[in-house]
Protein backbone atom coordinates (compact mmCIF):
# COMPACT_ATOMS: atom_id res chain seq x y z
CA UNK A 1 0.00 0.00 0.00
CA UNK A 2 1.03 3.44 -0.43
CA UNK A 3 2.44 5.92 2.44
CA UNK A 4 -0.22 8.06 3.97
CA UNK A 5 0.64 12.02 3.08
CA UNK A 6 1.58 13.30 6.58
CA UNK A 7 0.69 10.05 8.88
CA UNK A 8 3.58 9.17 11.34
CA UNK A 9 1.51 7.41 14.01
CA UNK A 10 2.23 6.90 17.39
CA UNK A 11 6.37 6.06 18.68
CA UNK A 12 7.78 3.33 17.53
CA UNK A 13 7.87 0.67 20.44
CA UNK A 14 9.58 -2.16 19.76
CA UNK A 15 7.78 -4.95 21.38
CA UNK A 16 8.73 -8.66 20.17
CA UNK A 17 5.17 -9.42 22.48
CA UNK A 18 2.59 -7.39 20.22
CA UNK A 19 1.08 -9.50 16.86
CA UNK A 20 1.36 -7.32 13.81
CA UNK A 21 -1.68 -4.65 13.49
CA UNK A 22 -1.77 -5.03 17.24
CA UNK A 23 -1.49 -1.90 20.00
CA UNK A 24 -0.92 -2.25 22.92
CA UNK A 25 -4.19 -1.41 25.23
CA UNK A 26 -2.23 -0.64 28.41
CA UNK A 27 -4.64 -0.22 31.55
CA UNK A 28 -7.64 -0.58 28.97
CA UNK A 29 -9.72 -3.64 28.73
CA UNK A 30 -13.00 -2.91 25.99
CA UNK A 31 -15.89 -4.55 26.45
CA UNK A 32 -17.20 -5.25 22.95
CA UNK A 33 -19.77 -8.36 23.56
CA UNK A 34 -22.64 -8.09 20.69
CA UNK A 35 -25.18 -9.54 23.43
CA UNK A 36 -27.32 -8.06 26.81
CA UNK A 37 -24.44 -8.98 29.59
CA UNK A 38 -26.25 -11.63 31.48
CA UNK A 39 -26.87 -11.76 35.25
CA UNK A 40 -25.83 -15.43 36.12
CA UNK A 41 -25.45 -16.18 39.48
CA UNK A 42 -22.62 -18.94 39.96
CA UNK A 43 -25.16 -21.29 41.75
CA UNK A 44 -26.92 -20.63 38.44
CA UNK A 45 -23.91 -21.52 36.28
CA UNK A 46 -22.84 -25.33 34.85
CA UNK A 47 -20.17 -26.59 32.53
CA UNK A 48 -20.73 -28.80 30.49
CA UNK A 49 -18.64 -30.94 28.17
CA UNK A 50 -20.64 -33.58 25.10
CA UNK A 51 -20.36 -34.47 21.74
CA UNK A 52 -17.86 -36.75 20.59
CA UNK A 53 -16.96 -37.93 24.41
CA UNK A 54 -16.70 -41.17 26.32
CA UNK A 55 -18.82 -39.35 28.78
CA UNK A 56 -21.01 -36.18 29.05
CA UNK A 57 -20.49 -34.40 31.73
CA UNK A 58 -21.21 -31.54 33.54
CA UNK A 59 -20.35 -29.55 36.75
CA UNK A 60 -21.71 -27.16 38.76
CA UNK A 61 -19.73 -24.34 39.87
CA UNK A 62 -18.17 -25.76 43.34
CA UNK A 63 -16.99 -29.25 41.19
CA UNK A 64 -15.43 -27.05 38.93
CA UNK A 65 -14.03 -25.53 41.47
CA UNK A 66 -12.90 -28.88 43.05
CA UNK A 67 -10.47 -29.42 40.11
CA UNK A 68 -6.59 -28.67 40.44
CA UNK A 69 -6.35 -25.35 39.66
CA UNK A 70 -4.41 -23.56 37.18
CA UNK A 71 -3.46 -19.98 35.59
CA UNK A 72 -2.32 -17.93 32.98
CA UNK A 73 -0.21 -15.34 32.94
CA UNK A 74 0.93 -13.67 30.17
CA UNK A 75 -0.88 -11.62 27.05
CA UNK A 76 -4.38 -11.47 25.25
CA UNK A 77 -5.30 -10.15 22.09
CA UNK A 78 -8.50 -8.88 19.78
CA UNK A 79 -9.17 -8.70 16.85
CA UNK A 80 -10.24 -5.13 16.74
CA UNK A 81 -6.24 -4.46 17.24
CA UNK A 82 -5.74 -3.90 20.94
CA UNK A 83 -3.60 -6.33 23.16
CA UNK A 84 -3.51 -6.36 26.92
CA UNK A 85 0.12 -7.93 28.58
CA UNK A 86 0.57 -9.17 31.57
CA UNK A 87 -2.77 -10.56 32.40
CA UNK A 88 -3.56 -13.25 35.01
CA UNK A 89 -6.32 -15.46 34.90
CA UNK A 90 -7.34 -17.92 37.43
CA UNK A 91 -9.74 -21.04 37.18
CA UNK A 92 -9.17 -24.73 35.90
CA UNK A 93 -7.26 -26.00 32.77
CA UNK A 94 -9.74 -27.15 29.94
CA UNK A 95 -7.31 -30.32 29.74
CA UNK A 96 -8.57 -31.16 33.41
CA UNK A 97 -12.51 -31.37 32.20
CA UNK A 98 -11.49 -33.03 28.63
CA UNK A 99 -9.44 -35.73 30.35
CA UNK A 100 -12.84 -36.48 32.72
CA UNK A 101 -15.15 -36.35 29.45
CA UNK A 102 -12.68 -38.50 27.33
CA UNK A 103 -12.83 -37.11 23.61
CA UNK A 104 -13.53 -39.73 20.74
CA UNK A 105 -10.70 -40.59 18.86
CA UNK A 106 -12.95 -39.38 15.96
CA UNK A 107 -13.55 -35.74 17.57
CA UNK A 108 -11.17 -32.76 15.78
CA UNK A 109 -13.29 -29.95 16.37
CA UNK A 110 -15.35 -28.06 19.02
CA UNK A 111 -17.75 -25.51 19.41
CA UNK A 112 -17.76 -23.55 22.65
CA UNK A 113 -20.95 -22.12 23.69
CA UNK A 114 -22.16 -19.76 26.14
CA UNK A 115 -25.31 -19.46 28.55
CA UNK A 116 -26.30 -16.59 26.30
CA UNK A 117 -26.08 -18.53 23.68
CA UNK A 118 -23.21 -17.75 21.74
CA UNK A 119 -20.74 -19.68 19.95
CA UNK A 120 -17.32 -20.16 18.23
CA UNK A 121 -15.74 -22.81 16.86
CA UNK A 122 -11.90 -24.05 17.55
CA UNK A 123 -9.83 -26.86 16.23
CA UNK A 124 -9.29 -29.54 18.92
CA UNK A 125 -5.83 -29.21 18.84
CA UNK A 126 -6.29 -25.39 19.75
CA UNK A 127 -7.98 -26.61 23.10
CA UNK A 128 -6.03 -28.70 24.62
CA UNK A 129 -2.05 -29.14 25.91
CA UNK A 130 -2.16 -26.54 28.69
CA UNK A 131 -3.46 -24.06 25.99
CA UNK A 132 -6.83 -23.54 26.90
CA UNK A 133 -8.78 -22.76 30.60
CA UNK A 134 -12.01 -21.77 32.37
CA UNK A 135 -11.35 -18.84 34.25
CA UNK A 136 -13.56 -17.14 37.20
CA UNK A 137 -10.91 -14.87 38.76
CA UNK A 138 -9.05 -11.82 36.99
CA UNK A 139 -6.23 -10.91 39.37
CA UNK A 140 -7.39 -11.32 42.25
CA UNK A 141 -10.92 -10.37 42.19
CA UNK A 142 -13.94 -12.67 40.40
CA UNK A 143 -14.33 -11.92 36.92
CA UNK A 144 -16.58 -9.24 36.26
CA UNK A 145 -20.00 -9.85 34.65
CA UNK A 146 -19.27 -7.69 31.56
CA UNK A 147 -16.07 -9.80 30.75
CA UNK A 148 -17.87 -12.96 30.84
CA UNK A 149 -18.39 -13.72 34.50
CA UNK A 150 -19.22 -15.72 36.28
CA UNK A 151 -16.52 -17.89 34.46
CA UNK A 152 -15.49 -18.08 30.45
CA UNK A 153 -12.98 -19.39 27.98
CA UNK A 154 -9.68 -18.64 27.60
CA UNK A 155 -7.66 -19.32 24.60
CA UNK A 156 -5.36 -16.47 24.89
CA UNK A 157 -2.98 -17.70 21.36
CA UNK A 158 -5.78 -16.78 19.55
CA UNK A 159 -7.86 -13.53 18.73
CA UNK A 160 -9.89 -13.03 22.02
CA UNK A 161 -13.65 -13.80 20.44
CA UNK A 162 -12.37 -17.37 20.96
CA UNK A 163 -12.85 -17.00 24.49
CA UNK A 164 -16.15 -17.40 25.16
CA UNK A 165 -17.36 -15.41 27.77
CA UNK A 166 -20.14 -16.87 30.17
CA UNK A 167 -19.14 -20.34 29.27
CA UNK A 168 -21.63 -23.13 29.37
CA UNK A 169 -20.03 -25.88 27.50
CA UNK A 170 -17.66 -26.95 24.80
CA UNK A 171 -19.25 -29.86 22.47
CA UNK A 172 -16.49 -31.60 20.69
CA UNK A 173 -17.33 -32.92 16.77
CA UNK A 174 -15.80 -34.26 14.14
CA UNK A 175 -15.96 -31.06 11.73
CA UNK A 176 -15.51 -28.26 11.66
CA UNK A 177 -18.58 -25.80 12.44
CA UNK A 178 -18.97 -21.89 12.36
CA UNK A 179 -19.56 -19.69 15.14
CA UNK A 180 -21.47 -16.51 15.97
CA UNK A 181 -18.50 -14.07 14.56
CA UNK A 182 -16.62 -17.02 11.94
CA UNK A 183 -20.72 -17.10 10.37
CA UNK A 184 -20.28 -13.36 10.11
CA UNK A 185 -17.46 -13.41 8.17
CA UNK A 186 -14.28 -14.10 10.68
CA UNK A 187 -11.77 -16.73 10.39
CA UNK A 188 -12.30 -19.83 11.64
CA UNK A 189 -9.14 -20.13 13.89
CA UNK A 190 -7.87 -16.48 14.43
CA UNK A 191 -4.26 -16.73 14.92
CA UNK A 192 -2.68 -13.32 16.05
CA UNK A 193 0.35 -13.97 14.65
CA UNK A 194 -0.42 -14.57 11.23
CA UNK A 195 -3.68 -12.07 11.58
CA UNK A 196 -6.04 -14.15 10.10
CA UNK A 197 -8.85 -11.46 11.29
CA UNK A 198 -11.12 -12.54 8.61
CA UNK A 199 -12.43 -15.35 6.42
CA UNK A 200 -9.63 -15.09 3.43
CA UNK A 201 -6.54 -13.76 5.37
CA UNK B 1 -25.12 -34.99 -0.96
CA UNK B 2 -26.59 -38.14 0.15
CA UNK B 3 -29.11 -38.48 3.07
CA UNK B 4 -28.18 -41.88 4.57
CA UNK B 5 -25.33 -41.77 7.19
CA UNK B 6 -23.81 -44.64 9.06
CA UNK B 7 -23.62 -43.61 12.38
CA UNK B 8 -25.82 -41.17 14.13
CA UNK B 9 -23.51 -37.78 14.91
CA UNK B 10 -24.28 -35.23 17.59
CA UNK B 11 -22.45 -33.38 15.98
CA UNK B 12 -24.44 -30.22 15.71
CA UNK B 13 -23.86 -26.54 17.00
CA UNK B 14 -25.97 -26.25 19.94
CA UNK B 15 -28.99 -24.15 19.33
CA UNK B 16 -28.74 -20.65 20.03
CA UNK B 17 -31.30 -19.01 22.19
CA UNK B 18 -29.31 -15.63 21.93
CA UNK B 19 -30.17 -12.37 19.40
CA UNK B 20 -27.49 -11.84 16.94
CA UNK B 21 -28.08 -14.44 14.14
CA UNK B 22 -26.44 -12.57 11.35
CA UNK B 23 -29.40 -10.45 9.76
CA UNK B 24 -27.06 -10.98 6.17
CA UNK B 25 -24.74 -12.87 4.85
CA UNK B 26 -21.66 -10.90 4.33
CA UNK B 27 -19.04 -11.15 1.50
CA UNK B 28 -15.62 -12.86 2.73
CA UNK B 29 -14.41 -11.44 -0.64
CA UNK B 30 -15.04 -7.97 -0.03
CA UNK B 31 -13.80 -8.45 3.70
CA UNK B 32 -10.55 -9.84 3.11
CA UNK B 33 -9.97 -7.43 0.35
CA UNK B 34 -8.41 -3.86 0.90
CA UNK B 35 -9.42 -1.29 -1.37
CA UNK B 36 -8.34 2.22 -1.90
CA UNK B 37 -10.29 5.32 -1.38
CA UNK B 38 -10.07 8.70 -1.53
CA UNK B 39 -10.92 11.35 0.49
CA UNK B 40 -13.18 14.03 -0.74
CA UNK B 41 -14.90 16.33 1.56
CA UNK B 42 -14.54 16.72 5.18
CA UNK B 43 -17.79 18.15 7.21
CA UNK B 44 -17.85 19.44 10.57
CA UNK B 45 -20.11 17.92 11.81
CA UNK B 46 -19.58 19.49 16.12
CA UNK B 47 -16.32 20.66 18.12
CA UNK B 48 -15.16 16.96 18.06
CA UNK B 49 -16.54 15.17 15.21
CA UNK B 50 -16.54 15.78 11.35
CA UNK B 51 -17.71 13.24 8.58
CA UNK B 52 -15.14 12.39 5.81
CA UNK B 53 -16.36 11.29 2.51
CA UNK B 54 -15.03 8.80 0.29
CA UNK B 55 -14.57 8.01 -2.93
CA UNK B 56 -14.53 4.32 -3.08
CA UNK B 57 -14.90 3.01 -6.95
CA UNK B 58 -15.01 -0.67 -6.50
CA UNK B 59 -17.54 -0.68 -2.98
CA UNK B 60 -19.38 -4.24 -2.61
CA UNK B 61 -21.67 -1.41 -1.22
CA UNK B 62 -22.78 -2.40 2.47
CA UNK B 63 -26.18 -2.12 5.00
CA UNK B 64 -27.19 0.26 7.19
CA UNK B 65 -24.89 -1.00 10.27
CA UNK B 66 -22.22 -2.27 8.80
CA UNK B 67 -18.57 -1.26 9.86
CA UNK B 68 -15.58 -1.20 7.73
CA UNK B 69 -11.79 -1.54 8.76
CA UNK B 70 -9.38 1.36 8.05
CA UNK B 71 -5.38 1.33 7.65
CA UNK B 72 -2.93 4.34 7.24
CA UNK B 73 0.73 3.71 6.54
CA UNK B 74 3.64 5.54 8.19
CA UNK B 75 6.98 6.26 6.01
CA UNK B 76 8.90 3.00 7.53
CA UNK B 77 6.04 0.68 6.83
CA UNK B 78 3.87 1.15 10.35
CA UNK B 79 0.50 0.58 9.72
CA UNK B 80 -2.67 1.47 12.32
CA UNK B 81 -5.76 0.26 11.65
CA UNK B 82 -8.97 0.79 13.40
CA UNK B 83 -13.08 -0.13 12.61
CA UNK B 84 -15.41 2.47 11.81
CA UNK B 85 -18.68 2.23 11.26
CA UNK B 86 -20.16 3.35 8.29
CA UNK B 87 -22.55 7.03 8.92
CA UNK B 88 -24.20 6.73 4.80
CA UNK B 89 -26.71 4.42 3.72
CA UNK B 90 -26.04 2.09 1.07
CA UNK B 91 -27.57 4.27 -2.07
CA UNK B 92 -24.30 6.24 -2.52
CA UNK B 93 -22.58 4.70 -5.10
CA UNK B 94 -19.21 3.98 -4.76
CA UNK B 95 -18.95 6.48 -1.66
CA UNK B 96 -18.57 5.49 1.90
CA UNK B 97 -18.94 8.36 4.63
CA UNK B 98 -17.61 7.78 8.44
CA UNK B 99 -17.55 10.38 11.21
CA UNK B 100 -14.92 10.50 13.33
CA UNK B 101 -14.59 12.08 16.81
CA UNK B 102 -11.13 13.41 17.70
CA UNK B 103 -10.32 11.10 20.26
CA UNK B 104 -7.68 12.66 22.80
CA UNK B 105 -4.28 11.19 21.71
CA UNK B 106 -6.06 9.31 18.88
CA UNK B 107 -2.81 8.25 15.97
CA UNK B 108 -5.86 7.61 13.14
CA UNK B 109 -8.32 10.05 14.27
CA UNK B 110 -5.94 12.47 15.33
CA UNK B 111 -4.38 12.19 11.80
CA UNK B 112 -8.02 12.62 9.86
CA UNK B 113 -9.06 15.59 12.41
CA UNK B 114 -5.73 17.33 11.60
CA UNK B 115 -3.78 16.86 8.69
CA UNK B 116 -6.21 15.07 6.14
CA UNK B 117 -7.84 16.80 2.95
CA UNK B 118 -10.00 16.45 -0.10
CA UNK B 119 -7.51 14.45 -2.38
CA UNK B 120 -5.71 12.37 0.56
CA UNK B 121 -5.70 8.26 0.20
CA UNK B 122 -6.20 5.62 2.72
CA UNK B 123 -6.80 2.49 1.89
CA UNK B 124 -10.05 -0.13 3.78
CA UNK B 125 -12.07 -3.24 3.41
CA UNK B 126 -15.51 -4.35 4.10
CA UNK B 127 -17.97 -4.03 4.75
CA UNK B 128 -17.89 -6.32 7.58
CA UNK B 129 -20.04 -8.29 9.75
CA UNK B 130 -23.61 -8.94 9.83
CA UNK B 131 -25.13 -8.77 13.08
CA UNK B 132 -25.34 -5.30 13.86
CA UNK B 133 -26.84 -4.97 9.92
CA UNK B 134 -30.65 -3.20 9.19
CA UNK B 135 -31.41 -4.40 6.06
CA UNK B 136 -34.71 -2.45 6.26
CA UNK B 137 -36.91 -5.17 6.97
CA UNK B 138 -37.85 -4.92 10.40
CA UNK B 139 -39.76 -2.25 12.73
CA UNK B 140 -36.28 -1.09 14.23
CA UNK B 141 -35.64 1.00 17.51
CA UNK B 142 -32.06 2.65 17.60
CA UNK B 143 -30.45 3.95 20.62
CA UNK B 144 -27.20 5.88 20.59
CA UNK B 145 -25.08 8.00 22.13
CA UNK B 146 -22.40 10.49 21.19
CA UNK B 147 -20.68 8.79 18.06
CA UNK B 148 -22.66 5.51 18.77
CA UNK B 149 -25.41 7.58 16.72
CA UNK B 150 -23.25 7.10 13.43
CA UNK B 151 -24.24 3.04 12.15
CA UNK B 152 -28.27 3.93 13.24
CA UNK B 153 -28.11 7.12 11.46
CA UNK B 154 -27.14 5.53 8.21
CA UNK B 155 -29.99 3.07 8.99
CA UNK B 156 -32.43 6.09 9.40
CA UNK B 157 -30.93 7.50 5.91
CA UNK B 158 -31.79 4.54 4.21
CA UNK B 159 -35.29 4.43 5.48
CA UNK B 160 -36.02 7.71 3.91
CA UNK B 161 -33.80 7.35 1.08
CA UNK B 162 -36.04 4.58 0.29
CA UNK B 163 -39.31 5.60 1.90
CA UNK B 164 -39.73 2.74 3.78
CA UNK B 165 -42.97 2.32 5.70
CA UNK B 166 -41.75 0.00 8.20
CA UNK B 167 -41.63 1.86 11.79
CA UNK B 168 -38.24 2.96 12.69
CA UNK B 169 -37.52 5.38 15.63
CA UNK B 170 -34.37 6.63 17.45
CA UNK B 171 -33.24 7.54 21.00
CA UNK B 172 -30.04 9.76 20.94
CA UNK B 173 -28.41 10.84 23.79
CA UNK B 174 -25.56 13.99 23.77
CA UNK B 175 -23.73 15.58 26.45
CA UNK B 176 -25.33 19.12 25.27
CA UNK B 177 -27.02 20.73 21.66
CA UNK B 178 -23.56 21.73 20.50
CA UNK B 179 -22.26 17.94 20.48
CA UNK B 180 -24.98 15.88 19.01
CA UNK B 181 -24.08 14.77 15.66
CA UNK B 182 -26.26 15.33 12.91
CA UNK B 183 -28.76 17.62 14.50
CA UNK B 184 -29.89 19.24 11.54
CA UNK B 185 -31.60 15.93 10.29
CA UNK B 186 -33.32 14.64 12.82
CA UNK B 187 -37.06 14.12 12.31
CA UNK B 188 -39.64 13.42 13.94
CA UNK B 189 -38.65 9.53 14.28
CA UNK B 190 -35.77 10.90 16.96
CA UNK B 191 -36.06 11.70 20.38
CA UNK B 192 -32.76 13.36 21.92
CA UNK B 193 -32.10 13.55 25.39
CA UNK B 194 -29.10 15.88 26.94
CA UNK B 195 -27.01 14.68 30.12
CA UNK B 196 -25.41 18.14 30.74
CA UNK B 197 -26.29 20.55 29.43
CA UNK B 198 -29.68 21.46 27.31
CA UNK B 199 -31.54 24.63 25.27
CA UNK B 200 -33.87 26.28 28.21
CA UNK B 201 -36.88 24.65 28.91
CA UNK B 202 -35.56 21.49 27.95
CA UNK B 203 -34.47 18.97 31.03
CA UNK B 204 -31.03 17.31 31.29
CA UNK B 205 -30.92 13.66 32.20
CA UNK B 206 -29.60 10.69 30.88
CA UNK B 207 -31.90 7.68 28.46
CA UNK B 208 -34.04 6.86 31.72
CA UNK B 209 -36.45 4.07 31.92
CA UNK B 210 -39.41 6.72 30.91
CA UNK B 211 -38.16 7.22 27.53
CA UNK B 212 -37.54 3.59 26.80
CA UNK B 213 -41.70 2.78 28.23
CA UNK B 214 -42.89 5.62 25.89
CA UNK B 215 -41.00 3.76 23.28
CA UNK B 216 -41.61 -0.10 23.74
CA UNK B 217 -45.57 1.34 24.60
CA UNK B 218 -45.50 2.51 20.36
CA UNK B 219 -44.00 -0.72 19.06
CA UNK B 220 -45.78 -2.15 16.18
CA UNK B 221 -47.43 -5.60 16.06
CA UNK B 222 -44.22 -8.11 16.34
CA UNK B 223 -42.17 -5.48 18.73
CA UNK B 224 -39.02 -3.87 18.07
CA UNK B 225 -35.87 -5.13 16.80
CA UNK B 226 -33.56 -2.73 18.76
CA UNK B 227 -30.24 -1.74 17.91
CA UNK B 228 -27.87 -0.57 20.69
CA UNK B 229 -24.51 1.72 19.94
CA UNK B 230 -22.10 3.68 22.34
CA UNK B 231 -19.21 3.09 24.58
CA UNK B 232 -19.67 0.13 26.78
CA UNK B 233 -20.92 1.81 29.71
CA UNK B 234 -24.17 3.62 28.11
CA UNK B 235 -24.39 0.34 26.14
CA UNK B 236 -24.91 -1.32 29.57
CA UNK B 237 -27.44 1.34 30.66
CA UNK B 238 -29.62 1.34 27.17
CA UNK B 239 -29.56 -2.99 27.51
CA UNK B 240 -30.52 -3.20 30.89
CA UNK B 241 -33.39 -0.64 30.45
CA UNK B 242 -34.64 -2.38 27.64
CA UNK B 243 -34.78 -5.86 29.44
CA UNK B 244 -36.23 -4.10 32.11
CA UNK B 245 -38.93 -2.71 30.13
CA UNK B 246 -39.98 -6.33 28.64
CA UNK B 247 -37.98 -6.05 25.05
CA UNK B 248 -37.09 -9.86 24.71
CA UNK B 249 -33.10 -10.44 25.11
CA UNK B 250 -32.96 -12.20 21.71
CA UNK B 251 -34.20 -8.68 20.17
CA UNK B 252 -31.37 -6.80 20.90
CA UNK B 253 -28.34 -6.13 19.27
CA UNK B 254 -25.46 -4.38 20.39
CA UNK B 255 -22.44 -2.88 18.29
CA UNK B 256 -19.96 -1.13 21.32
CA UNK B 257 -17.58 1.42 20.79
CA UNK B 258 -13.65 -0.11 22.05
Amino acid sequence: MNVTRGFAGRPRVRNDGLPPGQYDARDDWPVLSAEVTPELATSQWTFTVDGLVAEERTWSWDEAHALPPSAYEGDIHCVTSWSKFGVRFSGVSLDAFLDLARPAAEATHAVAYSHTGYTTNLPLADLTGGRAWIVWEYGDEPLPAEHGGPARLIVPHLYFWKSAKWIAGIRLLDHDEPGFWEQNGYHHRGNPWEEQRYSGD
Amino acid sequence: MSSTTSTPSPAAAPATRFAVPGRIAVSNRAAATWQRATLTEVRRETPYASTFRFAVPAWAGHLPGQHLMLRLRAEDGYVAQRHYSIASPPDDDGHVELTLDHVDGGEVSGWFHTVAKPGDEVELRGPLSGFFAWPGDRPALLIGAGSGVVPLMSMVRHHRARNLTVPLRLLVSARGPEELIYASEYGPETTTVFTRSAPEGVAVGRVAAAHVARLLADAPDGGWEAYVCGSNGFAEHASRLLVDAGQPVDRIRIERFG
